[in-house]
């Protein structure tokens, strides 16, 4: 204590602090990365293991027997669907009621903001089908979500199948004690999406739907099925949802622990496990399998039909069935056991899944890194500009040179100080919000003047707009009366650094990953640039470490951890799509890193650009 | 001694005048004294003789045809007789009678709801002590004269009640245990007893009724009227209190079948065994005790408790593919007696929907047809009556199968429904919706909608909305009184007039309080119960309803008074609503505490340390050579340097 009351030793450690600001930094930098590449090392990590007690040791028998049946149905389903075009409502509606489900219909559409070239969509309208199976004697407090996307094309038609098949057996079953809902789910996640607001009355992204006449209570938890081949050899789990969401560890563990009890290999990431974690190959195995989820996080999509539940507080999962060219071979009676189990415990549960983590990743299935873990290779990315705004402060307080007129120098200077920080705080974040609104608003425009497609007009407007933003220093200078001073950047500086922590700070909280890429590339930009720097060089650096071309590289990243490499042409183009895919997640499903990075990050990034600049 | 050889005397006479009585009107026997014989001593008045053949007519046993039902109901209405059970002369006497409805449902479900009735010509509002009791289960009779209760409505439901699958019940119920109680308004602490009467009920019930207190009871202003015999309604002595968590199982079920005079021993009550009445979709017990009349001229009350027992059985969990259903099937036994001490004993079958026998077959076929307006729909019914010893059968034992023919039918649309939930999402506000539904095609009528919410959901009464068809819908009357944190819930009360073919959808949000740690429940993440919402309603009936309560009829279709020629009355319960609050992590009150204690070790210590302390310009340390040469001059007695 007597470091705050010791004028002396506090001077001392904050000269320590200053003289070794730049080995301190360097060193942090390094730490975090290290500590980061060390979580996947799996004597780092923690294994998974059971939170939850009503899930843990109640015994559960597994006896679905009807995966041929389950197929024969999926069969039948893919004819009508092809004979509809779409939906077969009218058959799913007949199949469920035969089944004795309680059957509801719900029409939605939504008109896209602009074409989605991906999945060639723009006016939606479809229908969702479910039916719920009353649980006896409970009074439709709590239910449970099974669902299956009716996708274009041979997609999923055995996951409908089983879903039916799954109905059928559970409906002449006893034990239920929560209302099961079994859904189809047309045009994947606008359907989920347009289902799940209407079932909490919600209209966050302005879509048109009709209301449910039907409901089962508060969601406990939902899984979500894609099937689309009669035998799998792998089962392959789906965690990461909207913003970066995921539900609770428990679920993870829960199918975990069911495909070791029934013999079906499971995957995450779509990668195995290997078990020699001690070797290099192990080693990077495990890193490239959570990188890949660090990816995934970071994106802020919903990987799945299960990623629009997280918003509703309900715990969901996507499993995908996966047929590889691997010679063992599980049939659909065996995934439907599994699934039973897994429905059987989730019905057990007495409350939400809340023992297990929220906030985790996983290097493997059977192994985890949790929040207290992870978090400090975060922390020493950020204490990077924690040290740097100290060290700005101190250089403000005591200005190394001092001149005769010292004194009048520095009224001088804090008098423009205010201007010139506000000024450019302003401009950057107005570039920001046109970054934002423009490329949505002026499609029709850039699409008249000139040869394009709406969806590229607003990608190509988006980095017409980031790249207008590059020539910003010299606008904002024009609107400054007199010279920039040496404490004015200084004070600039200190302001973008401390709001560039913050901003980390509070996104590393929400989504960590998208926190820790973005600090990455934005701290060491932050911490090294001055007006004093050679300015081509560290142009260069500093576009190159903007938030838009650590896409770029992301996009290529992940693509080479997906082991499918692309060419510089295909990763552009590549690029692009993820550039119209980002913006259209946020209007269609209010998926937060597009505003966030176009209103915060990007003009944060500009501040920096401009003391680069700074006359 | 001599009055007491005087009332010996009296005595004698008086007995010697009711042998006579006896060996003229052989078949009335004076009960009280003597033991019944099954089906020799049965009581039955001339009226009842007379009119047996008018209400039940012996068809031919083969052909059950409409004109035979319906000239059995024109008789029907005829005669409208007094009811004879209750006009029979003996005093204080009590009766007992008990019947079953089967109602085979669309879905394939079957519905049993049995009814037993107990009514005793006694009055327990003059204050007379009543000692002796014969068939009115004594726990409740001294339950009701100690606490002075006029009328008594109990039920203990274990779930939901699917109007649009089964249609209407015979009596509503919410899930959990409801209880709603009229005082005497001789009553002086209405709340003092109340909390009394819940905790002695709790105990006959094996419930937790105990957990009623003042954070869950009301005072409903208009939706819970008298069902019986009344003159005052101030409601200041009704409570109402729903226990929507209450888990309903054969604890519950094994005191409520002790109270029947016959127990499970004898009669229909054989048929109540836990182990099938639990493995069906519904199940909820009854019990309804009230002041009815005793005769026409209603001069006179008796007291009668009703104990009815809904429950219904599921096609899919229970049938191997097979759609049929039988007593056997249904409850895993048959009935081979009637209750010795029951005046009437009868199961009824709904054949309504089924005249030509294309839906169901019936088996074994009876003679006796009976015909009733149920919820304002005409029923017609086939009759076992267990007291005649041909019902039975040369097997001696009764076992009626109901084989189906149709496959599922659609789901119904019943004139009213409702449905409730919560909408919106995250853990600080919310909004409930209930959905009423007025499916008459061009009749609007008006319902009571009645809505307790508890305290820590915070109403915000301002954003209450009530829409139909898109346009506002003014409720004529609006009861609202606001909640008091820890001490009385939200109570909503409306009437709203539904217009035909119409959903209304009233709307009110809430913000969620945060608890005190101490005010969780062991599970808080399962999440906190609201009960539901009551709508009472008035429904317009496509049959012209009878006023007479007293007629002749079925007991099943005569609980709910009705004073509207076109309208009868009706109870809607929606689903109860599951709520999750902001629920604290609470493994953390030991990182709170290690927390804490630093923070305020190091931060308040270290301010502290820089209050208090006396900062003093410290001289920079001397040299060696200085200190030398001051103490050099020390000795030397100069002052130093």
């Amino acid at each position: 204590m007597g470091l705050l009351s010791d004028p002396n030793r506090r001077r001392a450690l904050i000269s320590m602090l200053t003289r070794l600001n730049t080995p301190i930094c360097v060193l942090c930098y390094f730490a975090g990365v290290c500590w980061f590449m060390g979580l996947a090392f799996e004597p780092f990590t923690l294994r998974t293991y059971m939170s939850e007690n009503a899930m843990g040791s109640t015994m559960v028998e597994e006896r679905f027997p009807s995966g041929e049946r389950a197929l024969a149905t999926g069969r039948e389903f893919a004819a009508h669907k092809k004979k509809a075009g779409g939906m077969p409502v009218d058959w799913l509606v007949k199949t469920m009621q035969a089944r004795g489900l309680e059957v509801f219909t719900q029409s939605f559409s939504r008109t896209l903001p602009f074409p989605d070239e991906n999945k060639e969509r723009y006016i939606v309208k479809g229908t969702n089908v479910y039916g719920i199976l009353r649980a006896p004697r409970a009074p439709r407090t709590e239910a449970l979500v099974i669902s299956a996307p009716c996708s274009p094309g041979d997609q999923n038609n055995q996951a409908v199948g089983l879903l039916l098949g799954l109905a059928h057996y559970f409906r002449s079953q006893i034990f239920w004690a929560k209302d099961i809902i079994f859904l189809v789910n047309e045009h994947d996640l606008i359907g989920m999406q347009a289902w799940l607001e209407s079932y909490h009355h919600t209209n966050t992204t302005g879509m048109d739907w009709s209301p449910l006449q039907g409901r089962g209570g508060s969601i406990q938890a939902a899984l979500s099925l894609e099937l689309s081949s009669d035998v799998i050899t792998s089962l392959d789990i789906v965690l990461e949802g909207l913003n970066g969401q995921l539900p609770n560890l428990d679920l993870a563990n829960l199918f975990y622990a069911f495909c070791q009890k029934i013999g079906v290999i499971c995957t995450i990431q779509g990668r195995l496990q290997r078990n020699d974690w001690d070797s290099v190959l192990g080693y990077s195995h495990a890193v490239q399998t959570m990188m890949l989820m660090v990816m995934k996080q970071a994106s802020g999509r919903p990987w799945g039909d299960h990623g629009l539940f997280l918003r509703y507080h309900i715990e969901a999962a996507s499993i995908k069935g996966i047929n590889s060219f691997r010679q063992y071979k599980t049939d659909l009676t065996t995934v439907g056991r599994l699934l039973e189990g897994m429905f059987r415990k989730l019905n057990n549960l007495l409350e939400r899944l809340h023992q297990s983590y929220f906030f985790y990743l996983m290097p493997s299935l059977s192994n985890f890194v949790s929040i207290g873990y992870y978090m400090p290779a975060f922390g020493l990315l950020v204490v990077i500009l924690l040290l740097r705004a100290l060290d700005l402060w101190v250089l403000i307080a005591n200005p190394p040179a001092i001149t005769a007129d010292g004194v009048a120098d520095l009224e001088q200077q804090s008098s423009t100080g205010v201007l010139s920080v506000l000024t450019p705080l302003v401009i950057s974040h107005l570039t920001g919000a046109a970054l934002y609104i423009l490329p949505t608003h002026f499609q029709e425009i850039a699409v008249e003047h000139f040869p394009v497609s709406e969806t590229e007009a607003v990608v190509l407007t988006a980095i017409a707009v980031y790249t207008a933003g590059l020539a910003l220093p010299h606008n904002t200078h024009r609107l400054l009366t007199g010279e920039g001073t040496e404490q004015g950047w200084r004070v600039l500086k200190l302001v973008a650094v401390l709001y560039l922590a913050v901003l980390l700070g509070c996104t590393a909280l929400i989504n960590f990953s998208l926190g820790f890429i973005l600090a990455l590339t934005l701290v060491p930009v932050a911490a090294f640039v001055t007006p004093h720097v050679p300015k081509a060089l560290s142009a260069v650096v500093l576009v190159i470490l903007s938030p838009a071309c650590t896409l770029l590289f992301s996009v290529f990243f992940f693509q080479e951890l997906q082991e499918m490499p692309v060419s510089f042409q295909e990763g552009w183009l590549l690029y692009l799509s993820v550039i119209s895919q980002g913006i259209l997640d946020h209007y269609l499903y209010g998926s937060l890193v597009y505003p966030l990075v176009a209103l915060m990050i990007y003009p944060c990034w500009l501040l920096f650009w401009n003391i680069l600049f700074w006359k | 001694m001599a009055a007491y050889r005087c009332s010996l005397c009296a005595r004698l006479l008086l007995l010697l005048i009711l042998l006579l009585y006896a060996l003229v009107h052989s078949e009335e026997i004076k009960q009280g004294n003597i033991h019944h014989v099954r089906g020799v001593n049965k009581p039955q008045t001339p009226a009842e003789t007379v009119e047996r053949p008018l209400e039940e007519r012996q068809c031919e046993a083969t052909e059950v045809n409409e004109a035979v039902s319906s000239d059995a109901a024109a008789h029907l209405q005829d005669y409208p007789g007094p009811d004879s059970v209750l006009t029979s002369t003996p005093q204080l006497k009590d009766d007992f009678r008990e019947e079953l409805v089967i109602r085979p449902l669309h879905s394939g479900d079957i519905y049993a709801s049995f009814q037993f009735r107990t009514v005793w010509e006694t009055d327990f509002t003059r204050g007379s002590k009543v000692s002796h009791y014969r068939l009115f289960p004594k726990s409740l009779g001294q339950v009701i004269s100690k606490f002075s209760v006029r009328e008594l409505h109990i039920s203990f439901t274990q779930g939901y009640w699917r109007t649009m699958q089964w249609g209407q019940p015979y009596l509503p119920s919410p899930p959990g245990a409801e209880l709603w109680v009229w005082f005497q308004d001789t009553v002086t602490d209405v709340d003092a007893t109340w909390k009394e009467l819940t905790n002695v009920l709790s105990g006959i019930f094996c419930a937790s009724l105990n957990f009623i207190d003042s954070t869950n009871t009301v005072q409903p202003s208009a939706s819970f009227k008298p069902l019986g015999t009344a003159n005052g309604t101030d409601h200041r002595f009704l409570r109402y209190a729903t226990l929507p968590r209450e888990i309903v199982c054969t604890e519950n079920l094994t005191p409520w079948k002790k109270l029947l005079p016959c127990g499970s021993k004898a009669g229909l009550a054989v048929l109540l065994k836990s182990e099938k009445l639990f493995h069906s979709s519904f199940h909820s017990q009854a019990v309804h005790i009230r002041p009815v009349c005793q005769d026409w001229h209603c001069k006179t009350t008796s007291l009668e408790l009703r104990q009815t027992l809904n429950v219904v059985f599921d096609l899919h969990t229970s049938g191997q593919g097979k759609r049929e259903w039988s007593l056997f099937k249904m409850f895993s036994r048959t009935l081979t007696e009637s209750c010795p001490l029951a005046s009437s004993s009868k199961i009824y079958i709904d054949t309504t929907d089924n005249p030509q026998e294309e839906q169901f077959e019936l088996s074994p076929a009876t003679p006796l047809l009976s015909q009733a307006v149920v919820l304002g729909d005409r029923r017609t019914f086939s009759v076992y009556d267990l007291t005649q010893q041909v019902t039975f059968g040369t097997v001696r034992s009764l076992n009626v199968l109901i084989r189906w023919k149709s496959t599922e039918g659609d789901m119904l649309r019943p004139l009213l429904h409702a449905e409730r939930y919560v909408a919106g999402y995250g853990l600080q506000t919310g909004e409930i919706h209930t959905l009423i539904y007025n499916n008459h095609p061009f009749r609007s009528f008006p319902v009571l909608l009645l809505d307790s919410v508890p305290w820590y959901l915070r109403l915000y009464v301002h954003t209450l909305t009530v829409t139909s068809k898109g346009k506002d819908n003014k409720p004529s009357y609006i009861h609202y009184q606001p909640s008091k944190d820890r001490i009385r819930p939200h109570l909503l009360e409306m009437l709203l007039q539904l217009p035909p073919h119409s959903v209304t959808e009233v709307t009110v949000q809430f913000e969620r309080a945060l608890l005190k740690w101490t005010e969780y429940t062991p599970d808080p993440n399962h999440g906190f119960y609201v009960g539901s919402s009551v709508i009472s309603a008035l429904v317009p009936s496509t049959v012209a309803m009878s006023t007479n309560i007293t007629q002749e009829q079925p007991l099943f279709s005569t609980f709910f008074p009705c004073k509207e020629e076109s309208n009868y009355f009706m109870r809607v319960y929606t689903e109860p609503l599951l709520v999750n609050l902001p629920t604290p992590d609470f493994s953390m009150p030991y990182n709170v505490i290690c927390l804490t204690c630093t923070v305020v070790a190091v931060g308040y210590g270290s301010l502290y340390n820089l209050l208090t302390r006396s900062f003093q310009i410290e001289e920079p340390n001397p040299g060696l050579a200085k200190r030398i040469a001051n103490v050099i001059r020390k000795m030397r007695g100069v002052p130093p340097l």
